[in-house]
């Protein structure tokens, strides 16, 4: 009976999580469907990228297939900074995010909604700027094109995942926009090295395994640390 | 206690002086006595001195670097204001001997290996975690919050563990830089190692003393502030200070 009631007890606890996480989560897809604010920043801004570079370099087909790992990631970089900056600053509004504070609602579903909100973002910011890629630098992979796919979303999580933790933290702090890539940036090293190396690799027709175990033990092991320490920085205010 | 610190301090000023000369000079006189310096190294010439500086920098900035991460944690957990005050001071004496690591590095580097600078492994993975403890520094600078030590905790433990990663993603990379001379399997000159040694010591002595002082005139400011802030608490409103009367009643008439 105990036990029973126990099991019932984390089921629907797990219910809740898992509801509050795709309210949260919904909730920020409409804002961002009927707006449209950060999707239009962030592909404007990795076209001018793109462009910029082009003129920059000037690379025939097999130059871009070196430069274009660094590229690609560069410009998806800098452009999901424009996402991960109006996470929170949009709960700031109307003291959004301090209700969420006092509400029983685990700190973590709301941190897992946010990463998977720009997750999202993110990916389609992707999906969209890829095809412009391949046609201005005239991109074709040697290597298993699908291992792309693979590093692209693990690369992403990466970003979105340490992004939406150190966005939640550069809130609390003034210039607070500038302050987003500042902490963002040195830790995401790595990830950033494994994913253009992995790019570039699999563009060449290298080998990618070493790079693509490196983004999945740092998805794993960042992913953990910033759920332990969420709840500390969401309250520290 | 009161003397401890002068004490320390000159102790450390003795030993920094004996470090530098026998670092600088393959023999020295003191008085009558010959003592036993680094020997000249075969190739490189008097270059390599730079050496006995540069690589225990690198191991103070390293271990201060770990006593941040420790510190880190146990504020985290334990909440204990110390702590936290440890955590500073750690990083930023850390960032300054990183800081030295890096400048003499590529002093050194020059007239070996004719480049300034090459993207090295552990050249590199120095840069990425000076990078890392600056932007710890930045957010304790910039915050707003009243939690700066919690955010700044956090930080400091996410920057730790991106250490390994750095390290093993800058591995694949061909090394340029020297074997590490401890450990590593390289040899080296028993009396360069003696020299080595001596300087390290020398060097964390010098870092905990820095350490130290920064440590109490952080602490000393903190009161300072917390005794500003009570301060002000205690003046309540009824009892503001005549001056501010005056200048209350005076834009009250302008008006």
């Amino acid at each position: 009976m105990n036990s029973t009631t126990t099991i019932s007890a984390s089921s629907a606890k797990g219910k809740t999580v898992s509801g509050i996480t795709r309210a949260t989560l919904l909730k920020d897809l409409r804002l961002e469907w009927r707006s449209k604010d950060a999707i239009n920043s962030m592909l404007f801004f990795s076209l001018l990228v793109v462009v910029v570079f082009s003129f920059s370099f000037d690379p025939t087909a097999e130059e871009s297939r070196q430069i274009a790992g660094g590229l690609v990631w560069v410009a998806f970089l800098f452009a999901s900074v424009v996402a991960l900056n109006q996470t929170w600053a949009r709960e700031l509004r109307n003291q959004v995010l301090d209700a969420y504070r006092v509400s029983p609602a685990p700190p973590n579903s709301l941190f897992m909604a946010k990463s998977l909100g720009n997750f999202v973002f993110v990916v389609v910011l992707e999906m969209l700027m890829t095809p412009l890629f391949i046609a201005f630098y005239r991109l074709r992979s040697i290597g298993p094109a699908w291992q792309l796919l693979l590093v692209a979303a693990l690369g992403t999580w990466a970003l979105v995942v340490n992004g939406t933790f150190f966005a939640a933290m550069s809130i609390r702090t003034r210039s607070r926009e500038i302050m987003l890539p500042l902490l963002l940036f040195p830790i995401s090293i790595p990830a950033i090295l494994a994913m253009v190396q992995a790019t570039t690799a699999i563009l060449n027709g290298e080998g990618a395994r070493f790079w693509i175990v490196l983004l999945v033990t740092y998805d794993l092991v960042f992913t953990t640390s910033c759920l332990l320490l969420f709840e500390t920085v969401l309250n520290a205010e | 206690m009161k003397y401890l610190f002068p004490i320390l301090a000159i102790l450390t000023g003795i030993l920094l002086w004996y470090a530098l000369s026998i670092a600088l000079n393959p023999v020295i006189h003191v008085g009558g006595i010959t003592l036993q310096g680094a020997p000249t190294e075969q190739t490189m010439g008097n270059v390599q001195r730079i050496f006995y500086y540069h690589v225990p920098s690198a191991w103070t900035a390293f271990i201060l670097f770990f006593i941040n991460f420790g510190a880190s944690i146990y504020y985290l957990i334990k909440r204990c204001p110390t702590a936290d005050i440890v955590a500073l001071v750690c990083a930023e004496v850390g960032v300054v001997f990183c800081t030295v690591v890096l400048v003499t590095g590529p002093i050194w580097a020059r007239p070996v290996w004719g480049i300034w600078w090459t993207w090295d492994m552990r050249l590199t993975s120095t840069l990425v975690l000076w990078l890392i403890y600056v932007s710890y520094l930045f957010l304790r600078r910039f915050s707003s919050s009243g939690q700066t030590p919690v955010l700044a905790a956090a930080l400091a433990v996410l920057g730790a563990l991106c250490v390994p990663f750095v390290y093993f993603s800058i591995w694949f990379f061909r090394t340029q830089h020297p074997q590490p001379v401890m450990g590593g399997g390289g040899s080296i000159d028993p009396r360069m190692l003696h020299v080595l040694l001596i300087n390290w010591l020398a060097f964390s002595c010098f870092a905990f003393l820095v350490c130290w002082s920064r440590f109490r005139l952080e602490k000393l400011q903190r009161e300072v502030d917390e005794a500003h802030a009570m301060r002000s608490l205690m003046d309540e409103p009824g009892q503001s200070p005549p001056m501010a009367k005056a200048s209350i009643g005076k834009s009250g008439s302008a008006k």
